[in-house]
C-alpha cells in the first residue's frame, strides 16, 4: 500500500467500525514547540488521520483560532523544515496517516521536489494546500505523485457540477468537502442544504469524503452521519490543546464513547 | 535582452497578456481558496462581457469626465525643473476627485459590480485613498461599502478614516497580522470568502488573483493615455522618460501601460526604500524580493528563507506592502521597466521641494516618484520627464507633523 492509499484505508477502517472517521488538525508547535511530538501522539490516540498545520504569516482561509495558533507557532520558530525534521526523528513512527496542511508559499520556498522527498522520509502521506486550486496544482501534484503521496483537493458548496467532477477525478486520499463558505473555526449548523450538497459530492467521489470547516461538536457529527465518510476537526481541537485538555478523551466523546 | 524577453514584450505590446490562465509570463495566476474560484470565474466573464463594451465604456467615461474631473492636468514644473536640472512635467492625479488616481479604478469596478448584481462591496485600504475612493463610488451608485484598514494605518492616515465614514462606509479596524495594508487584504479576503455570491471585492491595486491585475490596469491606463497625448500636444514628441511610485503598482501600471510600446521612452518605477536595505526595513519588493505566492498571485515578494512574508517599513502607508503586481514582476524581469527605490528621507525632502517650488503638497507615496525624478534629473540634464503625481498629501498631515513640521524651520 503506498502512502496515499493508507489515508483511505484508515478512513474505511473507522467506517467498518460503524463510525465516521475523525481527521484531527493541530498547528505544529502550538501551544508549545517542545510538546509537538507528545501532542501528536496524544491526538493520534483518538484520531484516524492527522492534519499537521504548517504555520504561515497570512492564513487567508483561516479564522481567528488558527490565525492565533499560527502566529504563536511562528514566534516560537516553527518552520516546515523543523516540522519535517521532528517527524523524521519520531521513534516509533505513528501508525496514523499524517497530512501536512500548508499554504503554498512555504512549500515553494522549500522547493517542491525537495519537499516530496523530505515528506516521504518523514512518513507524511500527503498534503492539503488551501490556496492551491487544482487548476494551478500540476507541479505539486507531479512532485508528490512520483513518491506516492496524496494531494487532497477541496470542494465547496458553490463549486459547480462540472468542476466538482474534475476535482473528484483528481483528489487523492480523501475529498475535503468544505461545509460552508467562509473561514475555518466558525460554528456552522448543518441544514438540509449541506447534507444534500455532501450527498451530491459523494455521488461523484470515488474516494472517501470528509467534511470540514466549523465542525465543533457531537450534534453536528450526528447530523453528518451517513452523508460523509469522515469529518475534519480543526479549530475546536486547537482550542482544546491550548486549554490543556486531553485530545484522545475529547475525540472519543465526540464519537459517543464513554470518556 | 534574451529571446524570451523579446517575445514577452511583443506579447505585452500586442495585448496578449495576461493569457487565458491570467499569467504575465510566469507571474500572476489564481491562488485562492476553492470557494472563490467560481466567483473569480464569474468576474472574469463579467470583465469579458462588459469592460470593453461600448455601453460600459460610455458610462465609465461619463463618470470620469463629469464626476472624477478627467482629464487631469499635465503641469510643467518650471521652478522644480530649474532646481533639479531636467524638464519635469507632473501628471496631476492629485487633482482627481477624492485626491488620488484610486478613484479611476474604484468607480470603474463599482460600475462593473452593479452590472454583475452585487449587493455589497468590500475593499481594503492602506493609505486610505482607495478606501475613500471606494466609499465615494459606492455612495454615488447606492451600494453598501465596508472598508478594512490596518489599525496602524488608521492612526497615520486618520483624516481619511473620517472621510470614509462621512461617505457612508463602514470602516473595520484590522488588528491581526501586521496591522497595515497586507493584513487588511487578508481580512477583506476572509470577508469575501464568507459571502462570495453577493459580495463584490473591490481590490484597489494591480495585485491579487486573475482578473484583478488586468482589470485594474485597464481601468487605470487612462492615466498614461492622457499623459502621452497631452505631452505630445504640448511638446510635439514623446518624453525621454516616465516615472511613477510602486507599492502594489496601480498608478504605475496605469501610467506605464501606454508607454510600454514606445521603446525610446525610458520607464522607471520607484519603490519604498524605507530605512534601508535590511530585511524588514523597506518595501522595495522588486529590488530585494524573491518569487512567491501572496494574496492570490505568483509575483515577487519580500519573504524569509522559509517563505514567511516579511514585515515591511515605509513612511508612506500606500507603499508599505511586501508584494507587487505580477505585470510589474514581468516588466522588471524582461528589463522593459527599471525599478529603483527612494528612502523615507528622500521622499520627505521631495515633499518639501514640491511644496515650496510648485505650491503642491504631494502624497508621501507620490513623493517617492519625485525623489526618483530628482536622481534622474541629475544624470540627464535637460532631459524631459513625466512624473505621475498619484495623489495629494493632505491625508499625510499626521506623519508630516511628526517629521517635516517637527524640524526647526
Amino acid at each position: 500500500m503506498n502512502a496515499h492509499e493508507r489515508i483511505g484505508a484508515a478512513i474505511r477502517a473507522a467506517n467498518a467500525r460503524g463510525e465516521p472517521a475523525l481527521v484531527a488538525y493541530l498547528t505544529a508547535g502550538f501551544p508549545s514547540r517542545e510538546r509537538f511530538q507528545s501532542d501528536l501522539r496524544r491526538v493520534a490516540a483518538g484520531a484516524d488521520v492527522i492534519e499537521i498545520g504548517v504555520p504561515f504569516t497570512d492564513p487567508m482561509a483561516d479564522g481567528v483560532t488558527i490565525q492565533r495558533s499560527s502566529r504563536v507557532a511562528l514566534e516560537q520558530g516553527v518552520s516546515l523544515r523543523w516540522i519535517l525534521q521532528e517527524l523524521e526523528s519520531m521513534t516509533p513512527r505513528l501508525e496514523t496517516p499524517l497530512l501536512l496542511m500548508s499554504y503554498l508559499n512555504p512549500l515553494l520556498a522549500f522547493g517542491l521536489e525537495a519537499l516530496a522527498a523530505a515528506a516521504e522520509r518523514a512518513s507524511v502521506a500527503g498534503l492539503i494546500v488551501p490556496d492551491l486550486p487544482f487548476d494551478e496544482g500540476d507541479a505539486l501534484h507531479a512532485a508528490l505523485a512520483s513518491r506516492g503521496l496524496a494531494l487532497v483537493q477541496m470542494v465547496t458548496p458553490v463549486t459547480p457540477e462540472d468542476r466538482l467532477e474534475r476535482i473528484c477525478a483528481r483528489s487523492q486520499g480523501f475529498l475535503y468537502a468544505v461545509t460552508a463558505t467562509g473561514t475555518t473555526g466558525r460554528n456552522v449548523t448543518v441544514p438540509a442544504e449541506v447534507t444534500a450538497y455532501l450527498d451530491r459530492v459523494r455521488r461523484h467521489a470515488r474516494i472517501p469524503v470528509c467534511a470540514g470547516f466549523g465542525i465543533r461538536g457531537r450534534e453536528q457529527l450526528e447530523r453528518l452521519r451517513g452523508h460523509v465518510e469522515g469529518v475534519v476537526i480543526g479549530s475546536a481541537l486547537v482550542e482544546l490543546l491550548e486549554q490543556g485538555g486531553d485530545p484522545a478523551a475529547w475525540l472519543g466523546a465526540l464519537r459517543g464513547r464513554a470518556g | 535582452m534574451s529571446v524570451t524577453s523579446t517575445d514577452a514584450l511583443a506579447d505585452l505590446v500586442a495585448g496578449r497578456l495576461p493569457d487565458a490562465q491570467g499569467r504575465f509570463g510566469p507571474f500572476g495566476g489564481r491562488y485562492v481558496p476553492e470557494t472563490l474560484i467560481p466567483t473569480l470565474e464569474r468576474l472574469s466573464e463579467g470583465v469579458r462581457e462588459h469592460l470593453h463594451a461600448p455601453s460600459f465604456q460610455q458610462e465609465f467615461s461619463n463618470e470620469l469626465t463629469s464626476w472624477v474631473g478627467r482629464p487631469t492636468a499635465l503641469t510643467f514644473a518650471a521652478r522644480l525643473s530649474q532646481q533639479w536640472g531636467a524638464r519635469i512635467w507632473l501628471k496631476r492625479e492629485d487633482l482627481a476627485h477624492t485626491g488620488a488616481h484610486k478613484i479611476n479604478n474604484a468607480i470603474g469596478q463599482a460600475l462593473l459590480a452593479r452590472r454583475l448584481g452585487a449587493t455589497r462591496i468590500v475593499a481594503e485600504t492602506g493609505a486610505g485613498q482607495h478606501g475613500v475612493a471606494s466609499a465615494a463610488a459606492c455612495a454615488r451608485l447606492g451600494l453598501p461599502c465596508t472598508v478594512y484598514m490596518g489599525s496602524i494605518d488608521m492612526e497615520r492616515q486618520a483624516p481619511n478614516v473620517g472621510r470614509m465614514r462621512l461617505l457612508g462606509a463602514t470602516v473595520v479596524a484590522v488588528t491581526s497580522g501586521d496591522r497595515t495594508l497586507r493584513a487588511a487584504i487578508d481580512e477583506a479576503l476572509r470577508d469575501w470568502v464568507s459571502d462570495p455570491l453577493g459580495t463584490y471585492y473591490l481590490l484597489g491595486s494591480a495585485v491579487g488573483p486573475h482578473p484583478y491585475p488586468y482589470l485594474v490596469r485597464e481601468l487605470q491606463s487612462v492615466i498614461g493615455r492622457e499623459a502621452r497625448a497631452q505631452f505630445q500636444q504640448l511638446v510635439g514628441r514623446l518624453p525621454d522618460a516616465v516615472m511613477a511610485c510602486v507599492g502594489g503598482g496601480s498608478n504605475a501600471i496605469g501610467m506605464f501601460h501606454a508607454f510600454v510600446p514606445d521603446r525610446d521612452v525610458e520607464i522607471i518605477g520607484v519603490e519604498a526604500g524605507g530605512r534601508g536595505s535590511a530585511l524588514g526595513g523597506n518595501a522595495a519588493t522588486l529590488s530585494f524580493g524573491r518569487p512567491g505566492v501572496l494574496h492570490g498571485s505568483y509575483s515577487m515578494l519580500l519573504q524569509d528563507a522559509d517563505g514567511q512574508i516579511q514585515e515591511t517599513h515605509s513612511v508612506s502607508a500606500g507603499l508599505d506592502y511586501p508584494g507587487v503586481g505580477p505585470e510589474h514582476a514581468l516588466l522588471a524581469r524582461i528589463g522593459r521597466v527599471r525599478y529603483e527605490s527612494a528612502d523615507d528621507e528622500e521622499a520627505l525632502d521631495a515633499v518639501r521641494a514640491l511644496c515650496r517650488l510648485e505650491g503642491i503638497l504631494p502624497a508621501l507615496e507620490s513623493a517617492h516618484a519625485l525623489a526618483g525624478a530628482q536622481r534622474w534629473a541629475r544624470n540627464h540634464p535637460g532631459g524631459t520627464l513625466v512624473v505621475c503625481l498619484s495623489g495629494r498629501g493632505d491625508k499625510d498631515m499626521p506623519t508630516l507633523q511628526q517629521t517635516l513640521l517637527a524640524e526647526p524651520a
